[in-house]
């Protein structure tokens, strides 16, 4: 694996816009970091490399927003949830289309690369989400 | 139960939680400071008070940052060290966290603490942003995650592993409507019923409308002193002898726990360790019910009951006035009122009150310990006290 590109949340999402799912493996300690960070909050080493991490995981919990900010409004009522991966990492997203009565705590999901919005301003991430 | 007072408290305010329309959130602190100075006729505030904290969450609301200065200026403080405390909803719990190492150092022997926020003004759907923004942004707003989404993950986990249901959620409203209907400051002064709550429209599966706190304007404030100078301004001083303040990650998503407050567990084991209390010792509480089950949470976070029994120990009845141990008096952030910025020193208010025989007919008999608990964001920070009276 490549590792120069830093280990930023940025870069984060620059790998999701390749379809790649990634890590930051901290050399010292071995500490998964999932958003990746620049600093290990294990052993404060500065030494990562990128590790790929599989995007099949479990709904550990969710929620349907009915309320929601003005952007996210005209998707409303919308499910999210937080999703197991594996080594213990943990990840937030949408689970687009399902309903309350569809989502089941442990049932599995896949993360699905979404696309960037095409914006000019800062931020440019991807939105990705979660299918079963 | 003997823990050593850190600071006292002579004087506290606050100002009608509600609406109040055409006030700017320093126009609404004045209020508050009012009360306090009209409560202490020994204490000078110009020559006395010698540092400001003011818990502030937000220049989204009213597109005004600054606002220790701001708040200083209006209460005729000017002069002073006045900063403002940012910990979310746990703002002005933050501040008065800062207020006592102020007074413990010996830089200020006399200290204002207080909190603001300004939010009627705006529509539901701005408040949902600005209030997100003390969450996570690459992950949890970025993906349309709101604070009522946090919290209702958090309860979703909890109803699927100890079976805490909707209803359990209910009755804290049900509680804090009816404690609010006695508090003649809160937001909301009417008793709602079980079945109102449960019909109310969904925020966020399974919090509906009557599980979250209200969008209200106020302002509160306390002044400390050393234990020592106390006497000087007042003889019915209530002590504070248990502080403690903790955060975590500030994304949810990163936590070992989503049926648990970390920050909470930490900031009570170091509070009850200072003030030498177990909860029993508690006589009233005022917790962070930003959410009915943010408050089950609370209960089984401080140790009011095991884990998994928020549920029960609502049902029971204990945490309603003549109960064993009367939780949110006030009205809680459910009944009285959320303005974000002002929660924290708004509870230490409402001991102040409790603890001193002043609070009317929500009096609880002889109460002489009580504890605030005072969350920001989605558990990140959370600050414990714990008082004490003389009396």
């Amino acid at each position: 694996m490549s590792t120069k590109e830093p280990f930023t949340i940025e870069q984060f999402y620059k790998f999701l816009q390749q379809q790649k799912l990634m890590a930051g493996k901290c050399l010292k300690c071995g500490k998964i970091h999932l958003p990746p960070r620049p600093l290990c909050d294990n052993c404060f080493s500065q030494e990562f490399e990128w590790v790929s991490v599989s995007g099949r995981g479990k709904l550990l919990t969710y929620t349907v927003i009915h309320v929601a900010p003005q952007q996210f409004q005209a998707l409303t009522p919308y499910a999210v949830g937080i999703v197991q991966l594996e080594n213990d990492l943990k990840i937030p997203g949408m689970i687009p289309g399902l309903t309350q009565e569809q989502l089941k705590i442990g049932m599995e999901l896949t993360l699905d690369f979404g696309s960037c919005s095409s914006t000019l301003q800062w931020p440019h991430w991807t939105r990705y989400c979660f299918k079963p | 139960m003997n823990g050593k007072p850190l600071v006292s408290i002579v004087s506290a305010g606050m100002s009608k939680f509600g609406k109040h329309e055409g006030l700017l959130a320093r126009e609404i602190f004045s209020e508050a400071a009012k009360e306090a100075f009209s409560r202490c006729p020994k204490l000078d505030p110009k020559n006395d008070i010698k540092a400001i904290f003011i818990g502030h969450m937000g220049e989204a609301y009213e597109h005004q940052g600054h606002m220790g200065p701001a708040v200083a200026d209006w209460a005729g403080l000017t002069g002073i060290p006045a900063t403002r405390t940012e910990a979310a909803c746990a703002s002005s719990g933050a501040a008065l966290r800062t207020g006592i190492y102020a007074v413990m150092s010996g830089l200020a022997d006399v200290v204002l603490v207080g909190g603001v926020e300004k939010m009627t003004h705006r529509t539901t759907v701005e408040v949902t942003e600005y209030l997100a923004m003390a969450s996570d942004y690459p992950f949890e707003q970025w993906h349309g995650i709101t604070f009522p989404g946090l919290f209702a993950m958090m309860a979703t986990a909890h109803m699927h592993a100890y079976g805490t249901t909707q209803e359990q959620m209910a009755l804290v409203a049900v509680k804090n409507h009816y404690h609010g209907s006695l508090n003649p400051k809160a937001h909301m002064q009417k008793e709602i019923t079980l079945e109102a709550v449960m019909a109310s429209r969904p925020v966020a599966w399974p919090l509906k409308l009557c599980d979250c706190s209200l969008i209200t304007d106020g302002a509160s404030c306390i002044i400390l002193t050393k234990p020592e100078f106390a006497s000087k301004y007042t003889d019915m001083p209530v002590h504070i002898i248990g502080s403690g303040q903790a955060s975590d990650t500030i994304g949810l998503y990163e936590r070992k726990s989503l049926t648990s407050l970390n920050a909470t567990r930490l900031a009570a084991k170091t509070a009850y360790k200072m003030a030498n209390t177990k909860t029993h010792d508690m006589d009233v509480a005022e917790v962070h019910d930003c959410f009915t089950f943010a408050e089950l949470m609370a209960y089984e976070d401080l140790d009011f009951c095991p884990v998994g029994e928020g549920g029960k120990l609502v049902e029971s009845g204990e945490t309603r006035l003549g109960g064993r141990l009367p939780i949110n008096t006030s009205g809680g952030l459910k009944a009285k009122g959320h303005p974000v910025g002002a929660t924290g020193t708004a509870q230490a208010y409402e001991i102040y009150l409790q603890l001193t025989g002043q609070a009317g007919k929500r009096q609880v008999k002889d109460a002489q310990v009580g504890l605030t608990h005072n969350v920001g964001g989605s558990g990140a920070t959370a600050a414990v006290h714990i008082y004490r009276s003389d009396q």
